[in-house]
């Protein structure tokens, strides 16, 4: 869906994205390339963005304690706890900034695929194989057990691939291998409501962060990615242009797009408003799929961390990328940027997780 | 992948390949390490660094194999001698061999698996083609450099497929994920499926599209706006605590704080939903509208938020409670929402649930955002607060920085004696347990 007429006279292959497209010439440097029109315009945008400055992020902090590959991570909203869960069933709450482990708790399962914290900062929700969501309160007692306290919240028919708490300690809203995302009270294990539509395995979900706090995106093995409304359970907007499953899905701080990571090697950018899919950020050197994605703070820069153990790090204006991260030493599985933006976080199948500013 | 390995193999543009010599042996048809490197960087574009990592993950999938020293699967930027794997394509190699040998006289059978691996391989059967004629003429010959050669591949190829116990596997996989063939889930073609479909595309066809270009422009406003907000971008002050160990930033910006820096009273102005969200802007907006006989408004919001994202239980006393204080007519703090919008909401009163709200708190969000805030903006409470706020100094960096600065703890938000959480821990102190 292209908003500007133009006469298309030359129809080949994109030379940014290299989908055969209908092409129109664009100026880079004086050198002439043909671009499609999703490319070209924000080729054009690029073009009034200044350059980011040289980036040096670096490990700052190594929180060695999983025995096993780590899984999945979430931030808590006084920016330096963070809970992560592994294969072996641990799920641990360090604080990132002394590195030191609070609590631990192990689950009954192996690969904790989810986990979360809740925004109060009093619990953590994870789950994995055992098809179900459970909530832990913390509590510092050190006679009380953690698993004595555990919640079983939500109940699916196949392994929990995510999980996030809404505005609340009291909803949960998760995602499926069985094809369905689904919200539930915490207090009382019943569902609110469940979102079918997904072909296949849905594996990831993320909510909006609009005013009226309505809406969530969701990816899936199905290469869709669904916007829902939580409210009626209907799909609202459905985007399919990659190629193969979406790993992971965020939206972009104003709410009006998200960004998407898939097993294609690519991170495309779709805009809600528009309703179509506005950037792809790919670069032919990069064979393997993206695990996770994440914005900073200002929506400038997306995160992306890959299966070939590298961190990307994307201008998400000019479309290129700013700089890429070495460190892990097997894939990245999961990334999220701090709540107040000032680093992230990465986890990784060698056991360990980076915070790098 | 396979692309990338087929592409180095291409005569013309791919890696040079020479014969190498390893010890007196001569190796032909092999590439070198810093080849390698140097091509990648050169045909991607990318940096030394990178290029030594992708071709690092290809030795370690096994695509490419080292001469010299075969258990370990490393890429050394060196004269290291490396050769191409042939891997996967065994089967397809031996019918290949054998149609070679004898000019198509395979049997019915063998034709028919070599036709169908034909099809699904075509695009590496060339390199098929090379590999099987290079299997027979070392066949022939059995020089010592071929018989070498044939060792390391079988060598690498275990150790990519069956790793000795502890070291790493590239191959594992995750959980199968697969299209669930679960049918009572996922909705059969029924008429049912089919009305929905047409819900969904009357909707899309129903929905206004904005211009993309407005779309990016809306982006790059935002990022412009957003910039020096943020820590990764622009840095921040006084310095990043994971940075400089220093947490005197999260001190500053903590949710309450008496005096919030320059920047935090900024981003109150870039949106309503900014403001709300800032515990510290939240109270002075609300002593605003308390000047202002309208502080109900604030209060009624809060309120359904409370209900929206409640407990289920809860949902029939909160709604009542909001009813009773916002809603009654003579009610103690009665909300101005206009009459259409009440008529549906005391309507939807009969059976509440935790949505029956939403109309009227929209009302009055919509009210407060077109009014309340902008008055709030060019107000002199909100003037006064930009200029008090302060700009916090940069920390200067350390001179020494084997110096480490003494990373303080913080009480854990578990810790906080919250009124909703009934198990409310005790205790001073718990905060570094390694649990």
């Amino acid at each position: 869906m292209c908003d500007q007429t133009f006469l298309a006279n030359v129809f080949g292959s994109c030379d940014k994205c290299f989908k055969q497209r209908a092409l129109r010439p664009v100026f880079k440097k004086s050198q002439q390339l043909s671009y499609c029109s999703t490319c070209a315009e924000i080729h054009q945008v690029a073009e009034r963005v200044e350059a980011l400055g040289q980036f040096v992020m670096k490990t700052r902090r190594t929180l060695k304690g999983h025995g096993n590959k780590v899984l999945c991570m979430d931030w808590c909203k006084d920016k330096r706890r963070i809970v992560s869960s592994s294969q072996d069933g641990k799920v641990i709450v360090w604080d990132s900034f002394t590195t030191n482990k609070e609590h631990a708790v192990t689950m009954p399962c192996t690969w904790v695929m989810a986990c979360a914290y809740a925004p109060s900062g009093c619990a953590i929700a994870c789950g994995g194989l055992d098809n179900k969501c459970s909530v832990y309160p913390l509590t510092f007692d050190k006679n009380e057990n953690m698993a004595a306290k555990k919640k079983s919240v939500a109940m699916h028919t196949n392994y929990l691939s995510a999980c996030s708490f809404t505005n609340s300690d009291m909803q949960i809203l998760t995602a499926s291998g069985d094809g369905t995302c689904a919200l539930w009270d915490v207090e009382s294990g019943q569902l609110l409501q469940s979102f079918h539509g997904h072909g296949a395995d849905v594996l990831c979900l993320d909510l909006a962060p609009s005013e009226t706090g309505n809406t969530f995106v969701s990816g899936g093995c199905d290469k869709k990615a669904m916007v829902w409304d939580m409210r009626s359970g209907q799909c609202v907007q459905a985007f399919e242009t990659h190629e193969s499953d979406i790993n992971s899905v965020r939206y972009y701080p104003s709410g009006d797009a998200f960004a998407s990571g898939s097993d294609d090697a690519t991170c495309r950018l779709y805009d809600l408003r528009a309703d179509r899919e506005v950037a792809i950020y790919s670069k032919e050197s990069i064979i393997f799929g993206a695990s996770s994605v994440d914005f900073s703070l200002s929506g400038r820069l997306l995160f992306a961390g890959y299966n070939d153990y590298t961190i990307n790090v994307w201008d998400v204006l000019k479309g290129s990328r700013v700089s890429i991260l070495f460190g892990h030493e097997n894939r990245v599985s999961t990334l999220r940027v701090s709540p107040d933006g000032t680093a992230f976080c990465s986890g990784s199948w060698d056991h360990t997780l980076r915070v790098w500013a | 992948m396979e692309r990338v390995v087929v592409s180095m193999q291409d005569p013309d543009q791919g890696v040079k390949m020479r014969s190498q010599r390893l010890l007196v042996t001569v190796i032909p048809h092999a590439v070198t390490g810093s080849d390698v490197v140097q091509w990648l960087t050169q045909k991607f574009c990318i940096s030394g660094e990178e290029a030594q990592h992708l071709g690092a993950v290809l030795v370690q999938h096994g695509y490419i194999y080292p001469l010299r020293d075969p258990r370990s699967l490393v890429l050394r930027p060196d004269e290291t001698p490396y050769r191409f794997q042939v891997r996967l394509w065994g089967a397809a190699i031996y019918l290949a061999k054998k149609n070679i040998r004898k000019q198509g006289t395979l049997v019915d059978y063998e034709k028919e698996s070599y036709d169908r691996l034909h099809t699904k391989i075509n695009h590496a059967w060339d390199l098929v083609l090379m590999q099987a004629r290079e299997q027979l003429r070392a066949a022939k010959q059995r020089r010592k450099g071929d018989r070498l050669v044939i060792a390391c591949q079988e060598q690498t190829y275990w150790l990519v497929n069956r790793p000795p116990p502890g070291a790493p596997s590239v191959l594992e996989q995750s959980p199968g994920r697969g299209s669930c063939a679960a049918s009572h889930v996922h909705m059969t073609k029924r008429a049912d499926f089919y009305k929905q479909e047409i819900e969904y595309c009357r909707r899309a066809l129903g929905r206004t599209r904005v211009k993309s270009s407005v779309c990016l422009e809306a982006y790059l406003s935002f990022c412009s706006q957003r910039g020096l907000h943020d820590p990764l971008v622009s840095g921040c002050l006084p310095s990043n605590p994971w940075i400089s160990d220093n947490d005197a930033y999260w001190v500053m910006n903590a949710p309450t704080v008496v005096a919030p820096t320059k920047l935090r009273v900024e981003r109150w102005g870039f949106s309503f939903r900014e403001l709300l969200e800032d515990p510290v802007g939240r109270a002075h907006f609300m002593d605003f509208l308390g000047k202002e006989f309208s502080g109900e408004n604030l209060s009624f919001w809060e309120a359904c938020e409370e209900l929206r994202y409640g407990a289920q239980a809860q949902v029939p006393t909160l709604v009542d409670a909001v009813y009773q204080q916002f809603l009654a007519p003579g009610a103690a703090r009665w909300v101005n929402i206009d009459s259409r919008t009440m008529e549906r909401t005391l309507e939807g009163l009969r059976q509440p649930h935790r949505y029956v709200l939403d109309d009227a708190q929209l009302h009055i969000y919509m009210l407060m955002k077109k009014d309340s805030y902008p008055r709030f903006l060019k107000s002199d409470m909100y003037k006064g607060l930009l200029a008090e706020a302060g700009i916090p100094l940069e920390t200067k960096k350390r001179v020494f920085p084997f110096s480490r600065r003494p990373r303080h703890s913080s009480p854990s938000p578990a810790l906080l004696p919250t009124p909703v959480e009934p198990t409310a821990a005790g205790g001073p102190g718990g905060g570094d347990g390694v649990a």
